[in-house]
This record gives C-alpha cells, sequence and structure tokens, in this order.
C-alpha cells in the first residue's frame, strides 16, 4: 500500500511524491515521504482540532471531578457534619465555580463523546457534517449548561 | 508495504527493533466505546437527579442515596465512570510522558487510585443505604 494513494489533491499529491519532507530533508541523502503530524506551533486553529482537544481537557477536567464525587460519598456516608461541611463549600464562590467549571466539561464532553460514537459508527464524517455537529456540540454545550443552572437556582429559590 | 520502504508508515528503526503490536489496542478501544455509550444514559441521569436535588438538605439526599435504584443505578454509573476514565487517561499518559520510570509510576498509580476510588465510593454508597 503507498500511503495517500486514495486521497486526491495537492496534500496527497506531496504525500505521493514526497514534497512533505523536500524542504527539511533536501540537504540529506534520503527523502521520506511518510505523512506527517500536524505541527502544533504552525499548524492553523480549526474548529475540528479545538474540538478535539477540548474533548482531551474536558475528559482530564472530569476526571479530578470525579476525586470530588467520591469527597461527596464520602462525606454523605460520614454523616451530617462532614456532608454539611462540603455542602457549605459548593455553595461559596470557589465551590461555585468549581461545579460550574465541571459542567461546562461535563456537557461537552457528553455532547462531543457522542459526536465520535457516531463517527465511530460511520457517520458524519465528511468535512461539511463534521463542522455542523462541531458547532452543535458548542451551543448545545451553552445551552445545557444555562439550562441546568437556571434550573438549580430556581430549585433553591433564588430565581 | 512489501517493497515500497520509502512509503511505509514504519520507521527503519522500528522495523529493525521489530517492535510490533501488543495486539491490546482493539481491547481498550472498545471498552472505552462501550463504557462511554453506557455512560449516556447514566451520567445524565446522575447529572439531572444532582441539579433537581440542589439546595437539599442532609436528609433529603441521604434518603435519595439509600433507594434501592439510586444505589443499582450509581453503583453502575460509578463502575463505568472508572473504567472510562481510566482507559482515557492512560491514553492522556501515554501520549505525554516519555520517561519510561515515570510513565510506569503514572501507569500504576492511575490503575490503582481508579479501583480504590471506585470502592469508597461504592462502599459509601452501601454505608448510607444499610447503615445511615
Ligand atoms: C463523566 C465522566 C467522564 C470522564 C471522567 C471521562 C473521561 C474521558 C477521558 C480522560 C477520555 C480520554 C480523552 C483523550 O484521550 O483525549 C475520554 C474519552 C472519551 N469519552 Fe469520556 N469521560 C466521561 C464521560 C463520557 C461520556 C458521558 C461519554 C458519552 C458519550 C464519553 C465519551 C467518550 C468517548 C467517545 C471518548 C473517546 C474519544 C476519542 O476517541 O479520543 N465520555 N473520556
Amino acid at each position: 500500500m503507498i500511503a495517500g494513494e486514495n486521497l486526491r489533491g495537492p496534500a496527497a499529491q506531496a504525500i505521493r511524491t514526497g514534497n512533505i519532507m523536500a524542504e527539511s530533508q533536501s540537504s540529506g541523502a534520503r527523502r521520506h515521504s511518510r505523512p506527517l503530524s500536524p505541527h502544533l506551533q504552525v499548524y492553523k486553529p480549526q474548529l475540528t482540532s479545538i474540538t478535539s482537544i477540548l474533548h482531551r481537557f474536558s475528559g482530564i477536567a472530569l476526571g479530578l471531578g470525579l476525586l470530588y464525587l467520591v469527597c461527596w460519598l464520602v462525606a454523605a456516608a460520614q454523616g451530617m457534619a462532614a456532608f454539611d461541611a462540603l455542602q457549605d463549600f459548593n455553595g461559596s464562590v470557589i465551590g461555585r465555580l468549581l461545579l460550574f467549571g465541571w459542567s461546562v466539561a461535563f456537557f461537552y464532553h457528553l455532547l462531543n463523546g457522542i459526536r465520535h460514537l457516531a463517527w465511530d459508527a460511520g457517520f458524519g464524517f465528511e468535512l461539511p457534517a463534521a463542522y455542523r455537529s462541531g458547532y452543535a456540540v458548542l451551543i448545545g454545550t451553552g445551552l445545557l449548561t444555562i439550562a441546568a443552572w437556571v434550573y438549580a437556582y430556581f430549585q433553591m429559590g433564588v430565581l | 508495504m512489501a517493497g515500497r520502504d520509502e512509503n511505509a508508515l514504519r520507521s527503519h528503526l522500528g522495523r529493525a527493533r521489530g517492535l510490533g503490536s501488543a495486539h491490546e489496542g482493539l481491547h481498550h478501544w472498545w471498552a472505552q466505546r462501550l463504557t462511554a455509550l453506557a455512560l449516556i444514559p447514566l451520567s445524565l441521569w446522575f447529572v439531572a437527579s444532582v441539579v433537581c436535588m440542589a439546595g437539599a438538605d442532609y436528609a433529603a439526599v441521604s434518603q435519595w442515596l439509600s433507594q434501592p435504584f439510586t444505589v443499582g443505578a450509581l453503583s453502575l454509573t460509578i463502575l463505568a465512570v472508572f473504567y472510562h476514565a481510566v482507559l482515557g487517561l492512560q491514553v492522556v499518559i501515554e501520549d505525554y510522558i516519555h520517561g519510561k520510570a515515570l510513565k510506569l509510576v503514572l501507569l500504576v498509580g492511575l490503575q490503582f487510585a481508579g479501583f480504590g476510588l471506585a470502592a469508597a465510593a461504592i462502599v459509601s454508597l452501601l454505608v448510607i443505604a444499610f447503615a445511615g
């Protein structure tokens, strides 16, 4: 199999002819024509690459959130004093900021995760569809986050 | 790939070392998707429940936590989410940590933390349900 043999356009042409490495390798004896990973300092940010790295960031943030979830359950198991202390922290400015951050990360990771699963099942991987679903994930994250917080404050009688 | 050295995706060094796949990738990939699929309803249920309990006191929360449905569904959520998070964070460590010793320490620590925290969560849940 030749790398890029089923691709079209100038990039594929470059892969086939080995021009990708031509510049950096021109002094060396050999030319490699393997496709390269994007070089992040010169790679133009695009919706697709941004949503991809946000999936990783939100996954890491949610991993930290799991530590907090365990603290919450352990506190609840310990009794009212421990539980109330944690709830007091939840109500503080830092506590609310943390919870807000985790809620954004959760809704984003959930929606973009569904996008990933659709891709894995073979749907929506064409570029226009990937852009449309990318915008849908961002807008959906905003809407679900706002809905959750409005409902929570409504529940507490603040709104 | 045979005969097309210049276009092969494996480097000459990789080829000479003869280190190939450990044949664990598919299971990892599949388990990550399976847990993700399970987490769509489970995590939504949990987050929606917590949002609906905003401002609730200890009595209300522990009452909710000790209902049989909550114990069952939350146990499943905990198992799925820790499995999913450990698989995901393992890849993050493998991608960014290149020192052999540090990588090993982090990967072992991740596994221990995942199992330990999941156990702490489930034991807490049982304590609330049966001893609370
Ligand atoms: C709420 C707790 C969750 C945590 C802590 C978590 C954590 C993670 C982490 C750390 C990764 C690895 C990211 C990477 O390699 O860049 C990941 C990947 C993934 N997550 Fe989650 N996740 C959670 C929930 C979900 C949910 C609810 C879904 C539902 C669809 C989901 C779908 C996915 C998918 C499909 C991937 C693989 C993405 C890829 O191929 O790179 N996750 N998750």
